[in-house]
C-alpha cells in the first residue's frame, strides 16, 4: 500500500489521461460516426460511396497501424499533430467512428421504412426526417451496441501507451519496470483504473436502455 | 381561393410509365384531378393502384411521363420536392405515426419544422384537428397506446395540419379491424363533403358510392375505366370491371 501511495501522483494523472482520451475520442467518434451513418443512408450515391469507403478502410485496419500512420506516416507529407495526446485522440476517433457508423446504420435499418416515408410525405427534407424521426428512434435501438463500442474504445486507449502518451498502460510499464517485486499491486491498481471507467459505463448503458425504450 | 379555382387541374398525370425491374407496373397512365374532386381508385391487388397513388408525391419515382401538382412539375429530389410534398397530404395503410412522439407532437412536427409555425399556434391548431377527428383525449399518449382506428384518424389530422391542396389515401382502412373501419371512413366522408381534394385507393365500395365523384378502375397497370360511381357500379363498360365487381359485391 505504501508503494501505491508513493506513486499516487503518476497513477492519478495516468488515470485522468486514459479517461480524457476515452471521453474526447468517444465524443468525436460519435459526431463523425453519426455524420458517416447519415451519408451511408443518403440518397446521394457519391456520399454513400465515400462513407462506405471510409468505414471499410478504418474498420479493417488495425488500430496500431492507424496510430503509426498518424504519428509518423503523415510527417512524410509535412503534417504533424500539435501533441501526442491529440495524435492519439485523432487515431482513436477516426477508428472508432467507423464502428459507431455501423452500429447506427443497423439502428437506422431497424426503423420501419414507413417512418421516413411519412416524414418525407409531410415535406420534411432528408436531413430533417433523419434528425427528427429516424435517428431518435435509431439511437434507442443502438444503445447496447454503442455501449460495446464505448467499452472497446476505453480499452483501446491503451495503445496510446506505445506512442508516448502516459496513460494507465504506460504507468503500468513504468511502475512494473521499476518495482518488479510489487508487480501484483501495480497490476491491481491499473486494472482498477480501467474498471472504474468501464463498469459504471455498463451500468449506465443498461439504465439508458431502459429509459429510452419505446413501445411499438 | 378564387385565383386557385381559376387554374387547371390540381393533379395531372400524363403518359406515366413505371417499371419495377421487368415488371411494367404503370402503363401509359393519364389522369387529371380537379380541385375539390374525390377520386376513388379500385382494382385487384397488383393492379398498380397503390403505386399510382405513391407516384403523385414521388414516394415512387417514374421512368416516363409527367406529373404536375397545381401546374408545377414534380421536382426530382431535394428542397423543391420537399416543398411540393408539404402541399400533398398522405395517409398510409399502416398509419406510420412517429413512434417516439406523442399524438400532439405527431401533428405539430411538420407545421413547426416545415411551415415554421410557432409552437403555441401549431399546438392550438393540432388540438382543434384532433378534436375534429375525435381523438382529442389522446393528445398526450404515444401512438402504440391507441387503437388502429384512432391512429389512422390521428394520421388524417397530421395530414390536415399542413393545409394540403390534396390528400392521398393509400388503402387507409385495409389494416384495420372491421369495427374500426367506419370511424375512419366517417372522417374521410366528412372531409369529402367539405370539398377536400382526395385520391383514395380502397376496397371500400360503400365509401366509393357515398363519397366519390369519380371511380377509377385499374388492372394490370392500366386505367381500364373511369366513371361516376353510379354508372360504374350499375353499368360498368369493361369486362374486367364487371368481373372484378361480381367477385367483390356478391357477398
Amino acid at each position: 500500500m505504501q508503494f501505491l501511495s508513493d506513486n499516487s501522483d503518476l497513477l492519478w494523472s495516468a488515470f485522468l489521461t486514459t479517461l480524457s482520451l476515452a471521453v474526447v475520442s468517444g465524443l468525436c467518434a460519435l459526431v463523425l460516426g453519426t455524420l458517416l451513418a447519415g451519408m451511408r443512408v443518403s440518397p446521394v450515391p457519391p456520399l454513400r460511396g465515400l462513407a462506405t469507403f471510409y468505414v471499410e478502410v478504418f474498420r479493417n485496419t488495425p488500430l496500431t497501424v492507424v496510430f503509426f500512420f498518424l504519428a509518423f506516416g503523415i510527417v512524410q507529407i509535412d503534417l504533424q499533430f500539435p501533441s501526442r495526446f491529440l495524435t492519439a485522440v485523432a487515431a482513436l476517433s477516426l477508428y472508432t467512428a467507423a464502428f459507431v457508423c455501423e452500429a447506427l446504420r443497423s439502428g437506422i435499418n431497424s426503423v420501419p421504412p414507413g417512418q421516413a416515408e411519412a416524414a418525407r410525405a409531410l415535406g420534411l427534407t432528408f436531413g430533417q426526417s433523419l434528425r427528427q424521426v429516424v435517428l431518435p428512434q435509431a439511437f434507442r435501438t443502438v444503445v447496447p451496441p454503442l455501449g460495446n463500442v464505448w467499452i472497446a474504445l476505453a480499452k483501446n486507449t491503451s495503445i496510446a501507451a506505445g506512442f508516448a502518451v502516459t496513460d494507465l498502460t504506460a504507468a503500468l510499464q513504468r511502475l512494473a519496470n521499476a518495482n518488479a517485486d510489487q508487480l501484483l499491486a501495480v497490476f491491481a491498481a491499473v486494472v482498477a483504473g480501467y474498471l472504474v471507467i468501464t463498469l459504471p459505463s455498463a451500468w449506465l448503458i443498461r439504465v439508458v436502455e431502459n429509459r429510452v425504450a419505446i413501445v411499438r | 381561393m378564387t385565383s386557385q379555382l381559376a387554374g387547371g387541374p390540381l393533379v395531372q398525370l400524363t403518359g406515366v410509365n413505371k417499371w419495377f425491374g421487368e415488371l411494367h407496373v404503370l402503363q401509359d397512365v393519364d389522369l387529371s384531378i380537379d380541385r375539390g374532386e374525390v377520386v376513388v381508385v379500385i382494382g385487384p391487388s397488383g393492379s398498380g393502384k397503390s403505386t399510382l397513388c405513391r407516384t403523385i408525391n414521388r414516394l415512387e419515382s417514374i421512368q416516363q411521363g409527367e406529373i404536375r401538382i397545381d401546374g408545377e412539375k414534380l421536382p426530382d429530389e431535394g428542397k423543391a420536392l420537399a416543398r411540393l410534398r408539404s402541399d400533398v397530404g398522405m395517409v398510409f395503410q399502416s398509419f406510420n405515426l412517429f413512434a417516439h412522439k406523442t399524438i400532439l407532437e405527431n401533428v405539430t412536427l411538420a407545421p413547426t419544422r416545415v411551415r415554421r409555425q410557432g409552437k403555441a399556434q401549431a399546438e392550438a391548431r393540432a388540438r382543434e384537428l384532433l378534436e375534429r377527428v375525435g381523438v382529442a383525449q389522446q393528445a398526450d399518449k404515444y401512438p402504440a397506446q391507441l387503437s388502429g382506428g384512432q391512429q389512422q384518424r390521428v394520421a388524417i389530422a397530421r395530414a390536415l395540419a399542413m393545409d394540403p391542396k390534396v390528400i392521398l389515401f393509400d388503402e387507409p382502412t385495409s389494416a384495420l379491424d372491421p369495427e374500426m373501419i367506419n370511424e375512419v371512413l366517417d372522417v374521410m366522408t366528412s372531409l369529402a363533403r367539405e370539398g377536400m381534394t382526395m385520391v383514395v385507393v380502397t376496397h371500400e365500395m360503400g365509401f366509393a358510392r357515398r363519397a366519390a365523384n369519380r371511380v377509377v378502375f385499374m388492372d394490370g397497370g392500366r386505367i381500364v375505366e373511369a366513371a361516376d360511381p353510379e354508372t360504374f357500379f350499375t353499368n360498368p363498360r369493361s369486362d374486367r370491371a364487371r368481373d372484378f365487381l361480381s367477385k367483390i359485391l356478391n357477398h
